[in-house]
């Protein structure tokens, strides 16, 4: 299968296998007026199968999004078809505006000007806590 | 130190501090009888407390401050729809000191960003209430004179407990302490405490359902009501409330030198009959709870004496 190169533009190599479509959706890439490529189950030599995302545009990314996502995440920025910058991501020690907390008991659930925030408390086991309640994000917090 | 959200936003030097000031003032109260002259306490409680929010302002008093505040959030802009930042906000124009109580967790964190004054969370919904856990600390030291290899048993509600939350991670800090977790299976104590707190630390803990098998091993017995205002269904509520009630019987097996605590109000979860045993010290709480209040109001203010 054929993907063409992009000349300028970003791909993100090295995606978790299957979790794509959720960075294209929390990305908000179906947005975006260019090419956007999602290769899925790719081979892969380190990672047996793996995710790939070709963006054919220049935009400004959340790192710390991408890293809360999929830290394994690798990202090509593309100039004139070259790779002028890699960058690989970390955890975050803090995601702003993204997870939403999910507690009933916490002040965002009513106060909803509020923007919610996370923090990272265990990396080993990839926790993010509410800075206002502590509750842990969930798998459904996005 | 700017604000107290939590009881371990404190170092185990800074509790001694606390301690050791609260003593002081216990000792000599004339000493610091007008060094908060011309201070303003706020007290902003969105949800109604008759304990704490006397002893705030008792303590206050007693160090020659001024109080003022609200005592229910019908009473407060929070009725026509004003945010806790923008309450707080312009609260903070008028003191020189906030303590807090609201229903929802993390409100005074909101707080503590928009008041420009100092911010003390005098307990919100069941999260932390650190105030509580340092009136509970003045308390053990005064009948134990040490934090270390105790075996501290918390019976009742210990999932929407915050009184116990916040013991829990205050005591975890002090070497040897081993802790029994008395409660129905529904009112557990929260994971994140046990995986966040106690397992990484080694320290032990065991869950049990009965308070009378552990009743031998204890050196505190930390008595909880279980709340009906954190139930979302009032049947969970009726079935769960008379779980455990303390009586002079099941302390027959318990040491002699026990501590018994209770953050109060009680129900019916530690039988009247129990007040008269001198192991039971749920009152001694009380009062410590106002000075170690004062100690922490001079710290926030850092009025020196």
């Amino acid at each position: 299968m054929n993907i063409g190169q992009i000349k300028d533009g970003i791909v993100l190599d090295h995606i978790t296998a299957g979790r794509s479509m959720e960075i294209y959706r929390v990305l908000k890439l179906d947005k975006l007026d260019c090419t956007v490529a999602m290769i899925q189950n790719a081979e892969s030599t380190k990672m047996g199968r793996k995710d790939i995302i070709k963006i054919s545009t220049l935009m400004d990314l959340n790192f710390d999004v991408l890293g809360y996502l999929d830290a394994g995440i690798t990202v090509n920025i593309i100039r004139d078809g070259k790779v002028a910058q890699r960058q690989r991501l970390a955890l975050p020690e803090r995601v702003v505006g993204v997870i939403k907390c999910k507690n009933p008991r916490c002040i965002t659930s009513v106060e909803q000007e509020l923007v919610h925030e996370f923090k990272l408390t265990d990396p080993a086991k990839k926790v993010y806590r509410c800075i206002y309640c502590e509750q842990a994000a969930s798998s459904n917090s996005l | 130190m700017q604000n107290l959200m939590n009881v371990t936003d404190l170092s185990k030097e800074e509790i001694t501090g606390l301690i050791s000031t609260a003593e002081d003032i216990i000792a000599n109260p004339d000493k610091y009888a007008d060094c908060c002259r011309r201070k303003k306490l706020a007290t902003l409680f969105f949800e109604p407390s008759t304990r704490t929010r006397l002893s705030f302002e008792a303590a206050m008093l007693e160090l020659g401050g001024s109080v003022l505040g609200f005592s229910e959030a019908a009473s407060s802009s929070a009725a026509k729809g004003e945010s806790v930042a923008d309450t707080v906000r312009v609260v903070g124009c008028y003191a020189d000191i906030i303590a807090m109580r609201h229903p929802k967790e993390g409100a005074p964190v909101v707080a503590a960003r928009t008041a420009g004054v100092p911010v003390i969370n005098a307990g919100d919904g069941g999260h932390n209430h650190p105030t509580q856990t340092l009136a509970d600390l003045l308390t053990i030291w005064r009948e134990r004179h040490t934090f270390e290899n105790l075996t501290i048993g918390l019976c009742g509600d210990l999932k929407f407990g915050r009184t116990v939350h916040s013991l829990v991670q205050a005591m975890a800090r002090y070497h040897g302490v081993k802790f029994v977790f008395i409660s129905p299976e529904e009112l557990r104590m929260p994971r994140y405490i046990l995986t966040d707190t106690l397992e990484p630390a080694g320290i032990p803990y065991e869950e049990v359902r009965s308070m009378e098998e552990a009743m031998p091993k204890l050196d505190v017995l930390y008595m909880t009501r279980v709340q009906k205002e954190r139930f979302f269904n009032e049947a969970d509520y009726i079935r769960l409330k008379d779980t455990y009630i303390l009586t002079p019987d099941k302390l027959e097996t318990a040491k002699s030198d026990l501590v018994i605590m209770h953050p109060l109000p009680r129900v019916n979860e530690i039988s009247v009959a129990v007040d008269q045993d001198p192991r039971a010290h749920y009152f001694d709480q009380v009062k410590n709870g106002k000075y170690m209040r004062m100690a922490l109001i001079l710290k926030m203010l850092e009025v020196r004496v």
